[in-house]
């Protein structure tokens, strides 16, 4: 079946709906499609209060944001939300991209403006055993506990100080897991001091430069060998030890879900930094295809309230492309531009910047 | 290497980290030909955990940083469709 809009928003997370609120009102038909049979992608899971400024939610628990842009976005007249509807593929030669509902109706979407915002996919990594029951994904950790209310094991062992890391190592002690250690493959701690002391003085040893080797069991997960890393990253001899745990959380980082934007044919390119094959894009997060907008971690892995400031640029870059602007919109703009480059001052906002310097370009809209 | 047989890269084909090795060993430089004779990158997930997995062992097998690993393809679909969708879809057009 057919379906025309305006602009399709493509991902129902944070990024997404701030793209669709900044188009309230413009008259304009958008459409959004979600995976899930929900709005609001991570911003679910985070139990955690935000950083910031009032603009950014600072105070305000993750859920809750999702809730309250959910609430805005459904009221809207202008706004069509399709769940549990997956963007399976764009299709060049025809000019659609082929929608999936349910796993089973397929939609042919046409629009004048697309904006991408798919979000990231969990990283994972090798050692041997690493397919044994109990080993998950810190992001799957979260869906089962925050959002379902289901404990993913007793005694874990969570591989990755990162942000995500440190913060679901926290919602575990919460959950009344025990969490017997962090390891960090790294020299140093990689999220935010204010999450690693919290942990800390939980109780929850961080261990940098050590990883695991080795996941032990027969049927499930019994326990790990850990080991350490030297300067080079390579196993130091002799340094491993077993350690019991019935499960294994993994927080190694996300990917950006970034194939639509191949197929548009926008310029890619793997920035470490950025968590792998991003888009170039401009300050409007317009990409090499002038129709194609992302935000979110599809166009880098950041965090929430950088995936809801590029979202609200996409979404008034976008009125202001279709010449149904509101009047502040310049306004608008350089104000979440200017929230964005504070979010990526100092040390903390050092690699981000290096890896959005590879990928910024001077497109004009 | 018994050992190294237990490290899985591709859970939806269930490659191990010695197939893929063993490709680049015999002349494997792209994930292309990885997928194509491993099969890798190529089921229900379309490669969202293998590939970024499969592209490290290249560039450590080539000495060269991961972005200059050459990317595969990405065709539609990205998801799995049923037949019986797509044939539903196409009876409507008719």
């Amino acid at each position: 079946m057919r379906i025309d809009c305006d602009v399709l928003i493509i991902g129902g997370g944070p990024a997404g709906l701030c793209a669709a609120r900044s188009l309230l009102g413009t008259g304009l038909k958008v459409l959004i499609l979600e995976r899930d049979p929900f709005l609001g992608g991570q911003l679910l899971k985070q139990t955690h209060m935000f950083f910031g400024s009032k603009e950014q939610y600072a105070g305000t628990r993750g859920f809750e944001i999702g809730q309250i842009l959910t609430r805005e976005v459904q009221a809207s007249p202008n706004i069509t939300v399709m769940l549990e509807t997956v963007a399976s593929g764009y299709y060049p030669e025809e000019n659609f991209i082929l929608a999936l509902e349910k796993e089973k109706k397929l939609y042919q979407v046409y629009f004048k403006k697309v904006i991408v915002a798919t979000g990231a996919s969990e990283k994972s990594l090798l050692f041997e055993g690493n397919d044994l029951p109990g080993i998950y994904g810190a992001g799957a950790v979260q869906t089962l506990m925050n959002m379902y209310g289901v404990m993913p094991g007793k005694d874990i062992i969570m591989i990755g100080s990162g942000n995500i890391g440190l913060i679901v190592s926290y919602q575990l002690l919460q959950a009344g897991v025990k969490v017997k250690a962090i390891l960090e493959a790294a020299p140093t701690v990689g999220g935010y001091f204010v999450h690693a002391a919290k942990v800390s003085r939980m109780g929850i040893p961080i261990f940098t430069q050590t990883t695991v080797k080795r996941a032990l069991g027969r049927n499930a997960l019994e326990g790990v060998e850990i080991v350490s890393l030297d300067s080079k990253w390579q196993y130091v001899p002799g340094t491993e030890r077993k350690w019991p745990c019935d499960t294994l959380c993994l927080a190694v980082g996300l990917s950006p879900m970034s194939e639509l934007l191949w197929q548009f044919q926008c310029e890619m390119r793997y920035v470490s930094e950025l968590g792998g094959y991003v888009a170039k894009r401009n300050p409007f997060m317009q990409t090499t295809h002038p129709d194609v907008y992302i935000a979110g971690d599809v166009s880098g892995v950041e965090e929430a309230s950088s995936a809801m400031l590029e979202g609200t640029i996409a979404g008034f870059a976008v009125s202001k492309a279709l010449h149904k602007m509101l009047d502040s919109v310049d306004q608008v703009i350089q104000n979440s531009q200017t929230f964005l480059d504070e979010m990526h001052v100092g040390t903390i906002g050092e690699k981000i910047r290096n890896g959005l310097a590879k990928v910024e370009v001077d497109v004009c809209l | 290497m018994k050992n190294k047989d237990e490290v899985i890269v591709c859970r939806c084909a269930d490659v191990k980290l010695s197939e893929i090795q063993e490709l680049i060993k015999d002349g494997c430089t792209t994930l292309d030909e990885i997928k194509r004779l491993s099969r890798a990158c190529m089921g229900q997930c379309q490669g969202k955990t293998c590939r970024n997995l499969i592209m490290q062992e290249l560039s450590k097998a080539q000495s060269v940083s991961i972005e200059e690993i050459k990317p595969s393809r990405f065709r539609p679909p990205v998801v799995t469709i049923s037949l019986g969708s797509l044939a539903e879809e196409d009876s409507h057009e008719k």
